[in-house]
């Protein structure tokens, strides 16, 4: 049996309310009002589509063996970097060692459908599993449609052999150069055609040509499908779909327009979590991913599914929010405005990429050092060992901290230094086991930090050189209970 | 087994300059100002100057690497000049090597002087930094005030001190501080403050307030040194010796292992130790007569008093409120104003702490002379409380 063997989920906490942000465009545009239900998911200023990645990542290795991962591709069109593989920085952050195959996915609306038929119908994983991440951290102009109905978010599955939750039944693309909106080499932002003629010639054609194909090559029926992923910013549109294809209108997963928005590339394979996250044994569970033309992949739930909740999954991710109504602070993290910095915002922040690269280990795995000698746990891994009634030379084995939980020894919340979110949260974090490190913080809500306080780690953008085009990552702690 | 510094060593000279916003002077200017003060002091010619130490601390705002700026603005006629930096225990280095090549022998006369231009920069606050290529990419952007607050919370949880309790005594830090600079013509903030200002001023990095931090000032100060000796062919009466000169410099334990608990500075405890063993100094709390201490920020001054064996361990709070260090306290602390008033010009901080002892023993203080001081003892601290440089110097008449 081949098929889905993990899934996991991340949506960034912070949720815009639409509300704030039709208040602040329906001056111009009074056809937002109407959109202005619920919230969306919003990228703090530190997240962005790899860091999501790695979370999304982390979330599925809580239920499979970072080890038995052999693939990684990384779908997105959001992705920081156009030359310099992304999905290597996220296997990195992930620690999944140096030999697998990696590759970036992009280019389309449904690059993560068909990364995922790429990896089920090449066998991806062998005997071990493919992690498949897709994450999207969207751009679009300020008081535009999208700006409304989108969201940012990530979610990974692992594809492979053994323990899986969702046999793969079989897959059908159907091709066509469907132009519905488009975004050139030099731009940062999507240029749209008229939402009716999508919905007429796009989705409720190229969809169901493509379903159909797969069903019938399947031996399903439509009636039979018990969970149907389209991702769509079109409210009513999945539901058409649905109708006309003989779907019920229960198998219908909800696309969160009003909770999460929909999150590009990450959208369908982030629904499909939602969809794992409720099947049970002998589901079917048809995902279809839109772009030129559409993806269809069919899945049947296993009796296994119960067993491979993930850490946080969908509902948790869900969950796990913080309301914001400031559109000024949304603008200003999406670079939508030209913002005062002040002047310690100014200092030169050059990458000095051999330094990087000698200090990848802790920088994008947070690996620490563990002394054979006298068993101390220390970050950074230095040449002597910290402990002063020990002191070895070369002692300190690799030993990766990423999942290890802390407790904060000491903190501040800083306002003179320079923060994209002020104030900058930091202090020292204690690692049960042993190690400390003075940190950033970040997802800090006011008055939830004190000494003794659980803190979680995160991978996180540290520092943007916006000067040369480049971005450097480092962890960050979160207390646990947010 | 070594016989250390004591008494080998007596000031010749002094000076400081004003401290606070030089806007019109250079730091040539501001070197000159002391120096000419130091020089007239000393009663000696700038020939007889055999050696100097250069101590500024900040070189991309300052005035860039090496001891020439100081060769060039003083004129000094090519002598061995060394420039030193140790972060904001800089000024305390630069005497260090001028009093240790007077005590080797290497040299009978030698100028240290400090000097930091820091208001050339335009923003308040200490300039914002590298800290090195690699700490840049892992380190957080840590303020100075961001660093030190962080004692607040160590303390806090060590001792189960009360948030409002724990701000109020370093409320009457400041209070006191500025009380005490008010009386000072060089001070940069010569302006009395309440406790209700300092309680309630906005918060620069939690718990400290805008009154908790000390000035950012452009300074120089300067001393020239040489033998009791020499000092005394030279006429010099009421000589004032250096007694002790310690440094203790973190190693990266406080930072990386389990010991260390946040609420104190590890390396002024090592360094005061050392420095009353090599002064002789049996019980500080009685024979020390005035400090002048690190007080980069009133809780710095607050765990200080302990670390120097001033209070006991957990004490400060209450010592600090019964005004213990206060200007009539049993061991006044910062009788000039301090870091918080007389200001911080980094390079020159170590050097104006001695400034104002020299000045204490000469009776020669005006309106804020202490009433017959013996020993004075300095603490002048550089970097973050996880890891630091603590310098202490004790200072005293010749006896």
């Amino acid at each position: 049996m081949f098929g889905i063997t993990a899934y996991g989920a991340y949506i960034p906490r912070t949720r815009l309310s639409k509300a704030a942000i039709a208040d602040a465009n329906d001056w111009f545009d009074p056809s937002l009002r109407g959109l202005a239900k619920g919230e969306r998911s919003v990228c703090n200023w530190d997240e962005d589509t790899i860091t999501m990645a790695v979370e999304a990542g982390q979330d599925c290795l809580s239920v499979l063996d970072a080890g038995s991962v052999n693939t990684l591709y990384l779908a997105s069109t959001t992705l920081p970097f156009l030359d310099r593989q992304n999905s290597v920085v996220v296997s990195q952050a992930l620690n999944l060692g140096d030999s697998l195959r990696t590759m970036d996915v992009a280019a389309s609306q449904r690059a993560g459908t068909s990364a995922l038929i790429s990896m089920l119908e090449s066998g991806a994983g062998g005997s071990g599993n493919a992690l498949l991440v897709a994450s999207e951290h969207r751009r679009s102009k300020c008081g535009s449609r999208a700006e409304m109905l989108w969201g940012d978010g990530a979610a990974a599955l692992g594809v492979g052999a053994e323990h899986v939750i969702a046999e793969y039944l079989g897959s059908e693309t159907y091709v066509t150069d469907f132009v519905d909106h488009y975004r050139g080499e030099d731009s940062t932002l999507d240029y749209e055609w008229e939402e009716r003629w999508i919905r007429d010639e796009g989705y409720m054609k190229s969809v169901p040509h493509a379903v159909s194909r797969l069903l019938e090559k399947a031996g399903v029926s439509a009636a039979d499908i018990a969970h149907f992923v389209l991702a769509s910013d079109q409210a009513k549109t999945p539901a058409a779909v649905a109708k006309k294809m003989g779907i019920s209108a229960e198998a219908l997963v909800d696309n969160h327009i009003g909770s999460v928005g929909v999150s590009g590339v990450a959208h369908p394979i982030l629904l499909l979590t939602a969809a794992l996250e409720k099947a049970t044994a002998g589901d079917l569970i048809l995902v279809t991913g839109f772009g030129q033309g559409t993806d269809a992949v069919l899945f049947r739930a296993t009796d296994k599914i119960k067993n491979k909740q993930p850490k946080t999954g969908f509902a948790g991710a869900l969950s796990r929010r913080r309301e914001d109504a400031n559109y000024n602070r949304f603008l200003s993290f999406n670079n939508l405005v030209e913002r005062e910095v002040g002047k310690r915002g100014e200092m030169d922040k050059q990458s000095y990429l051999a330094a990087m690269y000698r200090r990848k280990d802790l920088l994008t795995g947070f690996v620490g050092g563990k002394c054979r000698s006298c068993g101390t746990i220390q970050i950074p891994k230095e040449n002597y060992c910290v402990n002063p009634e020990c002191g070895e030379l070369d002692s300190q084995d690799d030993y990766p901290m990423s999942a290890v939980q802390g407790r904060v020894k000491t903190w501040t919340a800083d306002r003179l230094t320079f923060d994209w979110n002020p104030p900058a949260y930091f202090g020292m974090v204690e690692f049960e086991g042993g190690g400390r490190l003075m940190m950033d913080f970040t997802e800090v809500e006011p008055g939830s930090i004190d000494t003794g306080v659980p803190v979680s780690m995160h991978f996180r953008i540290r520092q943007f050189d916006n000067q040369r085009g480049f971005r450097k990552y480092f962890w960050k702690a979160t207390p646990v209970q947010q | 087994m070594a016989s250390g510094i004591k008494d080998k060593v007596a000031i010749l000279g002094m000076g400081c300059s004003k401290f606070g916003e030089r806007w019109d002077a250079s730091p040539a200017d501001l070197m000159v100002e002391a120096f000419e003060e130091g020089l007239a002091d000393a009663g000696i010619d700038k020939n007889q100057i055999q050696m100097a130490w250069f101590g500024a601390g900040i070189d991309a705002f300052n005035v860039g690497s090496s001891a020439m700026p100081l060769s060039i603005a003083l004129r000094l006629p090519n002598i061995p000049a060394t420039k030193v930096e140790n972060m904001c225990a800089t000024g305390t280095e630069a005497f260090r090597g001028a009093v240790y090549a007077v005590a080797s022998g290497a040299c009978d006369i030698a100028l240290a002087l400090g000097v930091e231009k820091l208001k050339d920069v335009g923003y308040g606050g200490l300039p914002q930094r590298t800290r090195g290529v690699e700490n840049d990419m892992y380190w957080p952007n840590l303020s100075a005030p961001g660093a030190f607050a962080q004692l607040a919370s160590g303390y806090r949880a060590k001792h189960g001190v009360d948030k409002a309790d724990l701000k109020r005594a370093m409320a009457h830090i400041s209070v006191k501080s500025h009380a005490n600079g008010a009386k000072n013509p060089k001070a940069h903030l010569q302006r009395e403050i309440t406790e209700e200002q300092a309680i309630n001023a906005p918060y620069i990095a939690e718990p400290i307030g805008l009154f908790d931090c000390c000035g950012v000032s452009d300074g120089a100060a300067c001393a020239i040194v040489t033998t009791p000796e020499i000092a005394k062919r030279l006429g010099k009466a009421d000589l004032v010796s250096v007694k002790a000169l310690q440094l203790a410099v973190s190693n990266g334990e406080e930072a990386g292992f389990k010991t260390w608990d946040g609420s104190h500075i590890k390396t002024t405890r090592i360094a005061a130790q050392r420095a009353y063993d090599e002064a002789g100094i049996r019980k500080p709390r009685e024979e020390i007569s005035m400090t002048e201490v690190h007080d980069c920020f009133s809780i710095t001054e607050l765990v200080t008093m302990e670390d120097l064996q001033l209070s006991d361990e957990g004490q400060a709070v209450r010592d600090v409120l019964n005004g213990d260090f206060d200007a009539d306290g049993r061991i006044p602390c910062q009788i000039d104003g301090g870091l918080k008033c007389f200001g911080h010009p980094i390079g020159a901080s170590g050097m104006r702490m001695i400034y104002e002892n020299y000045l204490q023993f000469q009776g020669r203080a005006g309106d804020r002379q202490l009433k017959d001081p013996r020993l004075a003892l300095n603490h002048n601290l550089g970097g973050f409380p996880h890891q630091n440089i603590c310098s202490i110097s004790i200072i005293g008449r010749y006896e």
